[in-house]
């Protein structure tokens, strides 16, 4: 009996069918996909993109070029060089990092005592010309200006855990 | 008459089948294969030489680039040879994230490779399922580390950051009613724990759509049914280790062998095929998706119950907390000692291997006492599957080694390290 029911099914196509069924009932299911451009999809607070700059409320710099995030960074993509300001306080003279050479890890926002260097949820960048990899300290500290409330409400939210 | 001559085909390095960078110099005769020569290197980075120049806790994230498919089973085994040559072990709940996200791994990888094996061999929409899947658990893997692939999240003694207790969510658009969004943010109610509850329950059914799509399949079945039958002894000889040397019906499997972490509280059972044909490991994968479910669903039980640290309170290996940091001088000495020179592991060696979803991962590591690792060595997986590629085809025609390379689940970011 199960030989014969097997034999026919094997003519009926029966697991093909099946398989056609799965799918078509999938068609009738809400998409999953989203509107790139228009509509995006969650982002978490501990997102590791874009670096910024940040500075404290009165405008001034966080930055004390203390170096430790250019001595954690595994792939050698920060560059600091630093001098007394004229306030006499240590501050950076320049403060580069590579994108190209930058793996993301997060390990310089973990290693900056002062918060200053972050990674923001920024995510869609592109450079247009060699050289625009490099993110200068003026860049840097304008991404921190610009999305310094998004950055702010990221940072407070994932602080328990850290 | 004239002599006939077997031919010589290149097949890759860019073929879109050759997952990566293979090239394969085949010889043929006809469509049937005589020989096949695997060349890698082509994606090699140095890695291993590269871990020496670096503090301990540096070389993680590059771990995390060499099976670019499972990524927190790489830094699992260099973190756990880490901890075994200091002689620490992580805080249980840590422990116990670790199962959790090298089970989460694990279903990435085998989504991945079941997604890869069937578009290679002609079923696209398995493809498609598989990925919807797969964008769940990225999400989870975002909502701890804050990236979708390359982790950096395991730190020696512990984890970097406890479990986040909310989950992102859909916003409201002009493309999308608020219905929608309150549909799509059901299961981001709640904590990452509560979205990782919500998949696993619905995710044995994805499983039972793949097995219906497949399982059956005659046509599935005639491109991998017989296909590279490896006998269990040769699967032993060959080195072969994980879904490979199970399919052969070797049942060897570390986390029951040798477990490591709170493998020995999880309930979960091995799977074996019988033959040894691609058919197997398909077989044994898809079974090895539900087992790693399992043991998901028990570690979401246990994390729910119990809070507590996620790292090692030794400041000599794991940075202070932020707060203890800003305010306390000993915690800021201690934080830049860490960050700048690292910590320094006594002079000794150790191997740590755990089961990756390719098979047997493991970092052989030799310190000086410095706070670089005097040689890393790294057995990966996919080298010793790949040496076998000549025996494997041998005999079956130019299609089928599209399916070895699938059933291999090669990727050459570990092969080439």
């Amino acid at each position: 009996m199960q030989q014969l029911r097997n034999y026919i099914k094997t003519f009926a196509m029966w697991e093909l069918w099946q398989g056609l069924a799965v799918t078509f009932r999938n068609f009738f299911r809400p998409a999953v996909t989203i509107l790139y451009p228009e509509e995006k999809t969650p982002q978490s607070v501990r997102f590791r993109g874009l670096h910024a700059l940040r500075r404290y409320p009165n405008g001034e710099e966080r930055c004390i070029a203390c170096k430790l995030c250019e001595a954690v960074c595994p792939a050698l993509a920060i560059t600091i060089e630093s001098d007394v300001s004229d306030d006499g306080t240590r501050r950076t003279t320049r403060y580069d990092i590579d994108l190209f050479k930058c793996i993301y890890c997060g390990f310089c926002e973990e290693a900056c005592p002062v918060d200053a260097i972050v990674e923001t949820r920024l995510h869609e960048y592109h450079m247009e010309a060699a050289g625009e990899n490099i993110m200068t300290k003026d860049k840097l500290l304008s991404i921190g200006d610009k999305f310094d409330a998004m950055i702010s409400a990221d940072k407070a939210a994932d602080a328990e855990y850290r | 008459m004239a002599e006939i001559q077997n031919f010589t085909m290149n097949f890759g390095p860019q073929h879109p089948a050759a997952h990566g960078v293979l090239r394969l110099i085949l010889e043929m005769d006809g469509e049937v294969i005589q020989h096949a020569d695997p060349h890698v290197g082509l994606l090699h980075r140095g890695t291993e030489k590269l871990a020496e120049s670096k503090p301990y806790n540096q070389s993680i994230g590059y771990m995390d680039r060499l099976d670019y498919t499972s990524m927190m089973c790489n830094e699992h085994s260099y973190v756990l040879a880490i901890e075994k040559l200091l002689g620490v072990a992580p805080p249980i709940r840590a422990q116990y994230i670790r199962v959790m996200f090298d089970e989460i791994t694990r279903l990435l990888n085998h989504l991945m490779w079941l997604g890869a094996h069937g578009l290679d061999i002609g079923a696209m929409t398995m493809f498609l399922y598989c990925f919807r899947e797969r964008e769940d658990l990225m999400d989870c893997y975002e909502a701890v580390s804050g990236t979708r692939m390359h982790a950096t999240y395991y730190r020696p003694g512990g984890v970097y950051r406890d479990l986040p207790d909310s989950m992102p969510q859909y916003q409201a658009s002009k493309w999308r009613k608020q219905k929608d969004v309150d549909r799509l943010n059901e299961v981001r109610e709640g904590s990452l724990l509560d979205f990782i509850d919500a998949f696993t329950e619905k995710f044995p059914g994805c499983v039972d759509q793949y097995e219906t799509l497949l399982t059956d399949n005659r046509i599935w079945k005639q491109r991998t049914v017989n296909i590279a039958v490896v006998s269990p002894e040769r699967a032993l000889n060959l080195g072969f280790t994980g879904p490979m040397l199970r399919g052969s019906g070797i049942e060897w499997d570390l986390r029951k062998k040798q477990p490591y972490e709170v493998y020995d509280r999880m309930d979960f059972d091995i799977p074996v095929g019988t033959n040894g044909d691609c058919y197997d490991r398909y077989l044994v994968r898809v079974e090895e998706m539900r087992q790693s479910n399992r043991i998901i669903k028990q570690c979401i039980d246990w994390l729910r119950d119990n809070p507590g640290p996620v790292m090692l309170d030794d400041h000599k290996i794991a940075p202070p907390k932020r707060v203890e940091m800003k305010d306390d001088m000993e915690s800021l000495i201690h934080h830049f000692k860490l960050f700048t020179e690292g910590f320094s592991i006594p002079a000794g060696e150790a191997y740590a291997a755990i089961e990756h979803p390719k098979g047997e991962f493991g970092v052989y590591m030799i310190s000086d006492g410095a706070n670089k690792p005097y040689r890393v060595k790294i057995r990966a997986a996919g080298f010793a599957h790949l040496a076998s590629m000549s025996e494997m085809v041998v005999g079956h025609m130019l299609a089928d080694v599209v399916a070895v390379i699938g059933t291999q689940d090669i990727v050459f970011g570990e092969v080439d390290r």
